[in-house]
């Protein structure tokens, strides 16, 4: 006979931790209010302080029970909670991130006291004050650290998910930050070596090109990688492993998506229509960035003699609707309603084309396991790029789409262990399975 | 042609859209009393637990149904007339049919335990059982579950969801003893305890008892002791769901007597699925099959005899698969709780206790007979290529790597389990 009080995990054990570390995540977004009404250019110091150990050490807290419990992904109560499924916590949400974005984008002086709590910070690895752009890679690496922390948690039974995150979070903190910071302090132009043409446009602008070449040996060095990782290792890498080595291993944006956004990957729209709007949305904006890319060129060939202001004018557009109101404002303010990817699904010029490769050019593809699939439809829910996984699943078929961003999340939750993420032989990654007779 | 098919469970959609796929003009139309469209009966515990909603549950958008003619009419049928070829509707409609389709599957055994009326005591098979469930566990501290398979496993992962504590009454020595070899149920056993679940082995249910003449208060066990709950699962299994059709000339027996085309004794009446039973069955294999996929495969045969194609039904090589709270369980092949005298068995367990392998195969050739894996994923081709060719259990162990199916990343443990087999006394 076995005895209840031996039982060795309650659900209800995190509660506690849950509970303070929420505390203290509110308490981090006080003193961020308070510090943005001035406090913070009188006290920078002590507010840095508050907001940085308040928010970490909340979020870690926050995150406790994940390591606690039995490895295992758990997704209970997601569709019941109003903070996860569309509810009034989450229209909240996504209505404070999205004002966020307003105002850090278009009204940066509203956030003046809390841009000058940075400055402690900004000065020790810049070597100058703080701007609002340095606040905003500030807390996105401190969302990404802390969220990775808690998807480590929760995912941890599956050894390719925790890696993936170590990666993202190591990408977004080294690359996507410190180095862009060092070199500022070097006397360097701030080259963000993980993102590349066409997400990041400019690096294939002619404007930037110059700077980069005038400003020495090391501008020289970064435009070489540009070209080498849009034209040589894109194209290379995602033959061999598929879009996600980018996408799901590398990009901040990606980052952001797999960690803020994680508690929201169900919110994506399944539905065919999502589908052609998202094949039409994306794939015009990648039309639009090369188009953009192409004028400039032409322009600065002919000594901008033939179209004078218009491609400018074509590259502020691009710049103001897609790289500032879609990557940003809907891209992640909308998390919580559409789904942590909406960006990557529906704009990112840099998905379209690893897509291209994917779907038409790549050893990559996710297996589905002879008939063992059971059509319960938890690949399809936790699916961010709203793929319909399971449609594939139950015919036999491999999942070969342009969207996908090789998360994984599919193959951790499929609860037959029916989907596999492989590189195999590029030949027959079509092919079904068939079932055989016993004759 | 018109063709009815009643029951919109996997098997009965599976050999509409498989018939619409063959014939373009046949009119098709599904009944079901149960819900309008299909879901995935198997996702019935993520919607409690709130993985999924409904709307996630079903694996085709609303019209796909239209775009591919199939009519779903959402009514109980009463009366079958197999003379005239027509059927009532518990609405009076009267519908006629050229082909018939039965595909009802299963309901709920019963074994008639005293107080089974009582509310909070259910079985879990349908949406409907869901409501209620949802309804009978809201605000309550302690459940009992009857039971030891699938379904009471998976009832009491989501009772443990909410926060219930479970207790589940097992009849047999172990969990799922009368599918599992011992090594594997105790392990599963182990797990359960783990997460916190009590499980009473050797113990049936006596009698169900109440206060209050409404509610389940507590049950006794045959061994008289009392356990308190206020809810209490049966999951005793599943028999078909032939009750509409006691009056009828079709040919019953526990279930709808089939032929290996899955055509009744009446012409132009077919059964398939939970509620078929087949006449002729080889040694080793189940008069009635009662699973997804063995559904799946039948109504997919079924379209193609209906649409002129006589094909007869194959079981092919045998699988399965479940999940017992985190664990993962595949097998390949037929694996008995016990091996004949003619077979040797090969077990491997991982320290943890949480990762299994088990190889049967025969003794005189050596050939495979079948694998169960716990925490393991394995490819369905490779196990199933292997027990068609009756390769010999050295080579199955020498090439495991081959089926390996888990994540990138992972462990893999052919070569623990090839060290293991290899300073196994018994090889």
């Amino acid at each position: 006979m076995q005895d209840h009080s031996l039982s060795l995990a309650k659900p209800t054990e995190g509660l506690l931790s849950q509970k303070i570390g929420a505390s203290l995540i509110a308490a981090a977004l006080l003193c961020a209010i308070i510090a943005a009404f001035g406090q913070g250019e009188t006290q920078s110091v002590l507010f840095f302080g508050l907001i940085i150990v308040f928010s970490v050490a909340g979020g870690i807290i926050f995150s406790i029970p994940y390591f606690k419990a039995i490895p295992g992904i758990k997704n209970n109560g997601i569709m019941h909670s109003p903070a996860t499924n569309r509810g009034g916590i989450a229209w909240g949400i996504a209505i404070l991130m999205t004002g966020f974005y307003i105002i850090l984008y278009w009204f940066p002086n509203y956030l003046e006291g809390l841009i000058r709590t940075m400055d402690p910070l900004s000065s020790m690895l810049r070597n100058k004050p703080s701007d609002q752009w340095f606040l905003y890679g500030t807390l996105y690496t401190l969302a990404v650290i802390i969220m990775g922390i808690r998807f480590i948690g929760k995912y941890r039974s599956n050894r390719y998910q925790v890696f993936r995150t170590l990666s993202v979070m190591f990408f977004q903190l080294g690359f996507a930050f410190l180095i862009p910071a060092f070199l500022l302090k070097l006397n360097q132009p701030e080259f963000y070596f993980s993102y590349f043409w066409p997400l990041k446009y400019s690096y294939l602008f002619p404007n930037d090109i110059d700077y980069l070449i005038q400003s020495g040996n090391i501008g020289v060095f970064m435009v070489f990688w540009g070209l080498v990782m849009t034209f040589i290792a894109t194209p290379i890498l995602t033959y061999n492993y598929g879009k996600r080595w980018y996408c799901s291993w590398v990009c901040g944006c990606g980052a952001l998506a797999e960690t803020l956004g994680d508690p929201y990957r169900q919110n994506s729209d399944k539905s065919l229509k999502a589908w052609k709007v998202e094949r039409w949305m994306v794939h015009s904006v990648l039309v639009f960035v090369v188009l953009t890319t192409a004028l400039l060129w032409l322009n600065s060939w002919k000594n901008g003699t033939i179209l004078g202001d218009a491609s400018g004018l074509f590259s502020q557009c691009y710049g103001f609707l897609i790289g500032s109101v879609f990557s940003g404002v809907i891209g992640t303010g909308f998390y919580p309603i559409m789904g942590s990817r909406v960006w990557c699904r529906f704009g990112c010029p840099m998905a379209a084309i690893l897509g291209l490769f994917q779907r038409f050019k790549s050893k990559f593809r996710i297996t589905t396991n002879g008939a063992q699939c059971i059509s319960c439809g938890n690949c399809s829910t936790y699916c961010e790029m709203g793929i319909d996984v399971r449609a594939y699943a139950q015919k036999g078929e491999n999942i070969i789409r342009a969207s996908c961003v090789g998360c994984g999340i599919c193959s951790a939750v499929c609860p037959r262990g029916v989907l596999n993420l492989e590189n195999l032989a590029e030949e027959g990654r079509f092919e079904s399975y068939t079932r055989q007779g016993n004759k | 042609m018109n063709i009815i098919i009643i029951g919109n469970g996997i098997t009965g959609i599976t050999c509409a859209r498989n018939i619409r796929k063959i014939n373009s003009d046949a009119t098709i139309t599904v009944i079901s009393e149960e819900s309008k469209h299909f879901y995935s009966r198997t996702a019935l515990m993520y919607m409690y637990m709130g993985h999924m909603k409904y709307e996630n549950t079903k694996p085709y958008e609303d019209w796909f149904w239209s775009k591919n003619r199939i009519n779903l009419i959402q009514a109980t049928v009463n009366h079958l007339d197999t003379v005239n070829k027509s059927l009532k509707l518990d609405d009076s409609r009267i519908l006629n049919y050229d082909k018939l389709v039965l595909a009802t599957g299963s309901i709920p055994n019963n074994f008639g335990f005293p107080g089974e009326d009582l509310n909070g005591v259910q079985a879990l098979y349908n949406l409907q059982d869901l409501e209620k469930m949802e309804k009978n566990t809201s605000n309550i501290s302690a459940a009992v579950i009857v039971g030891g398979g699938l379904i009471g496993i998976e009832m009491a992962e989501m009772l443990h969801s909410r926060n219930i504590s479970v207790t589940m009454l097992i009849r047999e020595n172990a969990y799922w003893a009368n599918a599992l070899p011992q090594e594997e149920a105790q392990l599963i056993g182990n797990h359960l305890h783990k997460h916190g679940i009590t499980l009473k082995f050797n113990t049936e249910l006596k009698e169900i008892r109440t206060i209050d003449q409404v509610n389940v208060h507590s049950i006794v066990t045959k061994q008289e002791e009392t356990i308190d709950c206020q809810f209490l699962g049966i999951t005793t299994g599943v028999k078909p769901n032939i009750k509409f059709l006691k009056n009828s000339s079709i040919e019953i027996e526990k279930g709808i007597l089939v032929n290996e085309f899955l055509e009744t004794n009446i012409p132009d009446i077919f059964a398939a699925g939970d509620c078929a039973q087949f006449r002729y069955v080889k040694t080793g294999e189940a008069p009635i099959e009662q699973l997804w996929y063995t559904g799946k495969m039948q109504g997919e045969t079924l379209a193609n005899t209906i649409c002129g194609n006589k094909t007869t039904y194959d079981r092919g090589i045998w699988f399965n698969s479940a999940k017992f709270f985190d664990l993962e369980f595949q097998t390949y092949g037929k694996i008995l709780p016990e091996i004949t005298p003619e077979q040797e068995s090969f077990y491997w367990e991982h320290e943890n206790g949480k990762i299994s392998f088990r190889a049967n195969y025969n003794k005189s050739d050596r050939s495979i007979i079948g694998f169960n894996f716990i925490g393991i994923r394995f490819r369905q081709v490779i196990a199933e290529q292997w027990i068609r060719e009756q390769k010999e259990i050295e080579y199955v162990i020498d090439n495991l790597k081959q089926g390996w199916f888990d994540p990138e990343f992972s462990d893999a443990y052919d070569k623990k389990i090839a060290k293991s087999f290899s300073s196994n006394p018994i090889n």
